[in-house]
Order: structure tokens, then C-alpha cells, then sequence
């Protein structure tokens, strides 16, 4: 752990003694509680770029929606920058998600029959950005993902690839300092996920954006610098990521 | 996310669905076309009665022959003879009284040029027309003078006049009734129908003195069919009805236990009646259009409920990019809202044109005011408002994640 005294940058995220559980109704109407993450503590600094590893079940999902403010701890705290997630109203909590992270999900999640430019651009008018700035600035971004082309095109006329290309423009378009991605490969192939980790690899190393990747293949896991392992809801692994192809794939 | 993007977001979802965006519009556009159209409706039949009521006259009292039937109003059975002329010269001097008119009636034929006509005769007072609310189309009445001469001189009722005359002047002209002629002093202005239906522009008006010598002639020398008598005040119209039957009892010396061989109707009564009658006619179509906009409105909400349902996965995408609470509620309160408005103004154009309809293939009048549009059309927004409101709360409540994990 003390490895990470190494970053000159400040906390981005800190969360301590993080606990989930979830209460179901067994057949006899009985409540019984299912704890899924456990006295979690973990501090990522800005800049970094985290893979979080796991089996399925482990509480990898869990962990993330928390972090992205999609859901709230059980008991423990989490601060992101300076905020104590835990104090803040509903309002607040969806003005994080729209500034101050990027999720990016494992189906993607685009809105349907909506073009890839209205996609990207929807952050930005919840943000209260104009309709006609909002649309200049999405399709500036879905350039810079080579998607220019595609921009008029809905989701389902568009490759697992290039709809996870709009989905990671969308997660970027307000700029956020964070980006949050659950398994962003799972449901694309080798040659596309090694496209969509260096585009990862790419935005951390040239803009310092902050990306934390959930993932359970180990190729996907050695473009982070940093390695984290779940297993049963514990951290069982933290160390810098010694493995990593990045710097020579980038150089 | 300012309101129009939301808006437009809100357009975006409906024409996406737009088959069900249509049926649930269906129901808001029957039940506003059909609150039009009661309302249309019963706007008309009140304005129809007020105006048959402003036409009649006001203060007005009908005495007819006879003791009162239990039927109700009637003209009375023609076959009475027990009210005379003096007995309404004696009314008319009663000092809540300010005028009374003696009516004789008979079936006559006209001739003028080469066409006959048969209608109605009243014999009268000139105080008739101006009790009876009567209005000149052109030329005068006739007078004190032409009734107490007994003279040839006749006052036309507007179909009458038209049926026999066309597009020709008649006054100054003769006319020939039972083969008599008759110079025409006036025409008489169109009136409409009665509050008992009867048409009350086709026919002729003379002296009653002319009428009894005559035309009619007349076995009970002085009887009459009717009298229409006309109160000073509205607020004395009790004690006048008392005054008249006192004064009658005494003319016709009818003993104490005996009943009345006359019956005294307050015509405002009976109108107030009919106006009430309207009014209560259009409540209960009134109602009965409410109750179709109504069942507009659960459609809507099963319509949006489903929706949500059916968007659970959208709600949360949106909610992972930034949507607040807020601007879910809005969205989906806009487009249940639009739904409404849309509807309400195409049914709105429905109703009207229905009434259009109505108006055209049958008599019926039909009045549409501004107010009526108005209260649709607040009706439907109110509905779009009430029904979308708990689809759209349960959607904007919803957690961010459970949201994103629907199936
Ligand atoms: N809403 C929920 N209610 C009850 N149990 C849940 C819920 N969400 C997740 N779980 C449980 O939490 C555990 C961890 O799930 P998850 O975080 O999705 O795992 P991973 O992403 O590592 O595969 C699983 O056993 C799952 O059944
Ligand atoms: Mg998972």
C-alpha cells in the first residue's frame, strides 16, 4: 500500500471502511442480509489508471456503482475531491454524475433510435449547454474518436466497437476529471478491445483523465497501472501494475 | 436541461411511439370533442329558451276558461265560453294591473292577388302587441279607434306575410279573409317558436270587435279564448294573481265551496321552469362528456405507466448522464401534457365541427363561447397534468442503478 506514496497528485477518491449489503425476502418472508462488499478502504489519486479484477460475483459492479453515485454504501464513507458523497442531496448527486464522471457500461447503454451526435450530446444539454453548442461540441469529440462519419447514425446501425466509441465520447463530453468502466470490453472482440484500451491508455496518459476499469481478462487488465483484485467482497490484491504493455504500445 | 430541450426530448419519445402516442390521444380527442358538443349543445338550448322567454313578454299571466286541469298548462279546451271581454276591461283596471288583452281565435282562409292561405285569426286589443312583446317589421298596429269602429284592418304575422305577399310590401295593401277585404296596417317582426313549440309568426291579428262581428261570429256574445294580462311589477306578480282570481270569483259569482271556472298561469313561472329545465340539461351533458375525458385521462395514466415501465432502462442511462429528478419528472409530465394538448385541440376542432354538423342536419342551435373552448382546453391540460403526474414521479424517484439493472 505505502507504493502509492509515490503520487505527487491529490485524492480523487477515498473511500473508507466501505460496506454494501442488500436485504431480500427469503420464501418464509423472513428479511435476510447479503453483505457484498466488506470494510472496503482504498485511496486513487488523480491521474491514475486502475483495473479492478475479480470473479464474476465478487462485487466488482457493486463497488463501481458506488463509485459513479449510480448507488450508495451500506455504512462507510466516500469522498470524491473534496465531497463527501454520502452528504450530498439527490440534485447533487446527478450533478456529479453529469460533471464529474464518465461511466462506461459493458452494453454500452445508448439511448435508442437516437443518433450517435444526440447520444453524446445529452450530458451537455442536462448540463444546460444550448442544443446547437451541445451538438457542435459532441460532434467535435466524435471526431477526435475517428466516429465523424457515424455521427447521424443510431446504435443499432453501428458496430459493438463504434457504439462503445460514442458511449466513451458521451462519458467524456463534459470533460470530467473521472472515468468509471464496468467491463467496457465484455462484448467486444479481441482486436476492438485492444482499440478501446489504448483510446483508455491514450486519455489517461495525454489528458491525465483518472480511469478505473473493471475487468476479468488479464490482457484487458495490463494496460492499467495499477491492479486491484476482489475476491468475496475483500480487497485481497493492490499493487502497481508490473505487467503493464501500455507505455511501450504508446511510445 | 432548460425546458426547450426537454420539450423537445418529449416530442422526440412521442414520435418514436407514434402508434401509441396516436390511440392514447383518441382518447383525449373523443372526450373533448365530446365535451364540445354537450356544452355546443346545451349552450344552445339555454340561449333558445332565453330568447323565447325574452320574447314573450315580461310580468305575463295567461288566464284561459275553465277550472285548471290536471294536464297541466293548456290553451284550455275551446269549448268553455266562461271568460268574456268585460272581464278583461275589469282586469285591466286592477291596481297591480297594467294591462289586459282579450284573444279570440279561429281558423281563417286569405286571399291576396292569386293566392289563399290559411291560418290562424286573433281577434285583440292594440295593447296586445305591446304586452306580448311585439315588435313591427313595418307600418303599425291597429287602434283604440279602428277597435271601436269594428274596422277591416288587419296586422300580419311574418310567415303569414311572406306566404302571402313574397318579397312585396303588404302594408297599405287588402287582403280578402273569408271574403271580406282587409287593409294591412303592419307586419309583425319573427318571434320563433313558442316555449310550447308552436310556430307564433304564422298568423293574423284583428280588432277583437271586428273578430266578433265578422269573421268568427260567435254564439256567447263577448266569450273569449284567452286573455293575456300583464303585472306592474315582477315582485307583485303574487299579489296580482290573487287580485285577478278575486275580481273573477266575483264577476262570476262563484260561491265559496265552488272551484274556479278559470285558470290563472304566471307565464314567468313556467319560463323559470323551462330555464331550469335547460340548465339541468346541460349539466347532465355536461357531465356525461366529463365522464368520457375522464376515462381519456386513466388511459393516459395506463399509457404512461407502461411507459415507464417499458423505459425503466432509458430513465437510468439518463440519470448515469446527468438527469436529475427533476428533468425526468418533467419529461415525462410533458409528454403525458402534449398528449393531452394535442388531443384537446384536435378534438376541439372535432367538437366544433360536430356542432357544425349537429347545427346543419337538424334545428337544434348550437352556441360555442370562447369560455367553452377555454374550459376544454384547461380540462384536457388538467387532465395531462393530474394523470401524468404519478407515472412521472414514479419514474423520476427511481434509483439510478435499479434502473440501469431492468430488464
Ligand atoms: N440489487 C441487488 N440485490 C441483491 N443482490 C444483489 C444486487 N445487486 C447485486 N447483488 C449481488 O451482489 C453480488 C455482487 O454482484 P456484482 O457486484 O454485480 O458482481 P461482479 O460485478 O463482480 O460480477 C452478487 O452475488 C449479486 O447477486
Ligand atoms: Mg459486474
Amino acid at each position: 500500500m505505502s507504493l502509492m506514496t509515490n503520487y505527487s497528485a491529490s485524492p480523487l477518491i477515498r473511500i473508507e471502511n466501505l460496506c454494501k449489503s442488500y436485504s431480500l425476502q427469503d420464501a418464509n418472508g423472513k428479511t435476510i442480509t447479503n453483505q457484498i462488499l466488506f470494510n472496503l478502504n482504498l485511496t486513487i489519486y488523480q491521474g491514475e489508471f486502475v483495473a479492478i479484477m475479480g470473479h464474476s460475483g465478487s462485487g466488482k459492479s457493486t463497488l463501481m456503482n458506488i463509485l459513479g453515485c449510480l448507488d450508495t454504501p451500506t455504512s462507510g464513507s466516500y469522498w470524491l475531491g473534496e465531497k463527501n458523497v454520502a452528504a450530498l442531496s439527490n440534485d447533487e448527486l446527478a450533478h456529479i454524475r453529469n460533471q464529474s464522471i464518465g461511466f462506461v457500461f459493458q452494453g454500452f447503454n445508448l439511448l435508442k433510435r437516437m443518433t450517435a451526435l444526440d447520444n453524446v450530446a445529452t450530458p451537455l444539454l442536462y448540463a444546460g449547454v444550448s442544443r446547437s453548442n451541445s451538438r457542435r461540441q459532441a460532434l467535435e469529440l466524435l471526431r477526435r474518436t475517428g466516429l465523424e462519419n457515424f455521427a447521424m447514425h443510431q446504435p443499432n446501425q453501428l458496430s459493438g466497437g463504434q457504439q462503445q466509441r460514442v458511449a466513451i465520447s458521451r462519458a467524456l463530453v463534459n470533460r470530467p476529471p473521472l472515468i468509471l468502466a464496468d467491463e467496457p470490453t465484455g462484448n467486444l472482440d479481441t482486436q476492438t478491445s485492444r482499440e478501446i484500451m489504448l483510446l483508455f491508455a491514450q486519455l489517461n496518459c495525454e489528458q491525465g483523465i483518472t480511469i478505473v476499469l473493471v475487468t476479468h481478462e488479464n490482457d484487458i487488465a495490463a494496460y492499467a497501472k495499477r491492479l486491484i483484485r476482489l475476491k468475496d467482497g475483500h480487497i485481497i490484491v493492490d499493487e502497481n501494475n508490473t505487467a503493464g504493455v501500455v507505455s511501450d504500445e504508446i511510445a | 436541461m432548460n425546458l426547450f430541450a426537454i420539450i423537445t426530448e418529449a416530442l422526440r419519445a412521442l414520435h418514436q411511439n407514434r402508434l401509441r402516442t396516436g390511440l392514447t390521444m383518441l382518447g383525449m380527442i373523443i372526450g373533448v370533442a365530446a365535451v364540445v358538443l354537450m356544452l355546443s349543445i346545451g349552450q344552445g338550448a339555454r340561449t333558445k329558451i332565453n330568447e323565447t322567454i325574452a320574447a314573450m313578454g315580461s310580468n305575463l299571466f295567461i288566464v284561459v276558461p275553465g277550472a285548471t286541469s290536471s294536464g297541466g298548462f293548456s290553451f284550455g279546451s275551446g269549448t268553455v265560453k266562461t271568460l268574456t271581454i268585460n272581464d278583461a276591461y275589469a282586469i285591466a283596471e286592477l291596481p297591480s294591473i297594467s294591462a289586459a288583452s282579450p284573444v279570440t281565435t279561429g281558423n281563417v282562409q286569405l286571399n291576396y292577388a292569386a293566392k289563399n292561405w290559411s291560418t290562424l285569426i286573433l281577434g285583440t286589443t292594440p295593447d296586445y302587441f305591446e304586452v306580448g312583446n311585439w315588435k313591427m317589421e313595418s307600418g303599425t298596429t291597429f287602434t283604440e279607434s279602428d277597435l271601436r269602429s269594428a274596422a277591416r284592418v288587419v296586422v300580419l304575422g311574418s310567415v303569414t306575410a311572406k306566404n302571402l305577399f313574397g318579397d312585396e310590401d303588404p302594408v297599405g295593401k287588402t287582403i280578402r279573409i273569408t271574403n271580406r277585404p282587409f287593409l294591412v296596417t303592419g307586419v309583425l317582426m319573427a318571434k320563433g317558436q313558442s316555449l310550447t313549440g308552436r310556430d307564433q309568426d304564422d298568423n293574423v291579428f284583428i280588432p277583437i270587435t271586428t273578430s266578433e262581428r265578422q269573421i268568427t261570429g260567435n254564439q256567447f256574445p263577448g266569450s273569449i279564448r284567452y286573455m293575456l294580462v300583464q303585472g306592474k311589477s315582477a315582485e307583485d306578480m303574487d299579489i296580482a294573481e290573487i287580485e285577478i282570481t278575486q275580481l273573477l270569483r266575483q264577476r262570476h259569482r262563484i260561491a265559496k265551496s265552488k272551484e274556479n271556472d278559470f285558470t290563472v298561469r304566471n307565464l314567468t313561472a313556467i319560463a323559470d321552469v323551462a330555464t331550469g329545465a335547460a340548465k339541468v340539461m346541460s349539466i347532465v351533458l355536461g357531465a356525461i362528456a366529463s365522464v368520457s375525458l375522464l376515462v381519456g385521462g386513466i388511459g393516459i395514466m395506463n399509457i404512461m405507466l407502461v411507459s415507464v415501465t417499458e423505459r425503466t432502462r432509458e430513465i437510468g442511462i439518463r440519470m448515469a448522464i446527468g438527469a436529475n429528478q427533476r428533468a425526468i419528472l418533467t419529461q415525462f409530465l410533458l409528454e403525458a401534457m402534449m398528449i393531452c394538448i394535442m388531443g384537446g385541440l384536435i378534438g376541439l376542432l372535432l367538437g366544433i365541427g360536430g356542432a357544425w354538423l349537429v347545427s346543419q342536419v337538424t334545428d337544434m342551435l348550437i352556441v360555442i363561447t370562447l369560455g367553452m373552448v377555454g374550459l376544454a382546453f384547461l380540462f384536457a391540460s388538467a387532465v395531462g397534468i393530474f394523470f401524468g403526474f404519478y407515472p412521472a414521479k414514479k419514474a423520476a424517484s427511481l434509483k439510478p442503478v435499479d434502473a440501469l439493472r431492468y430488464e
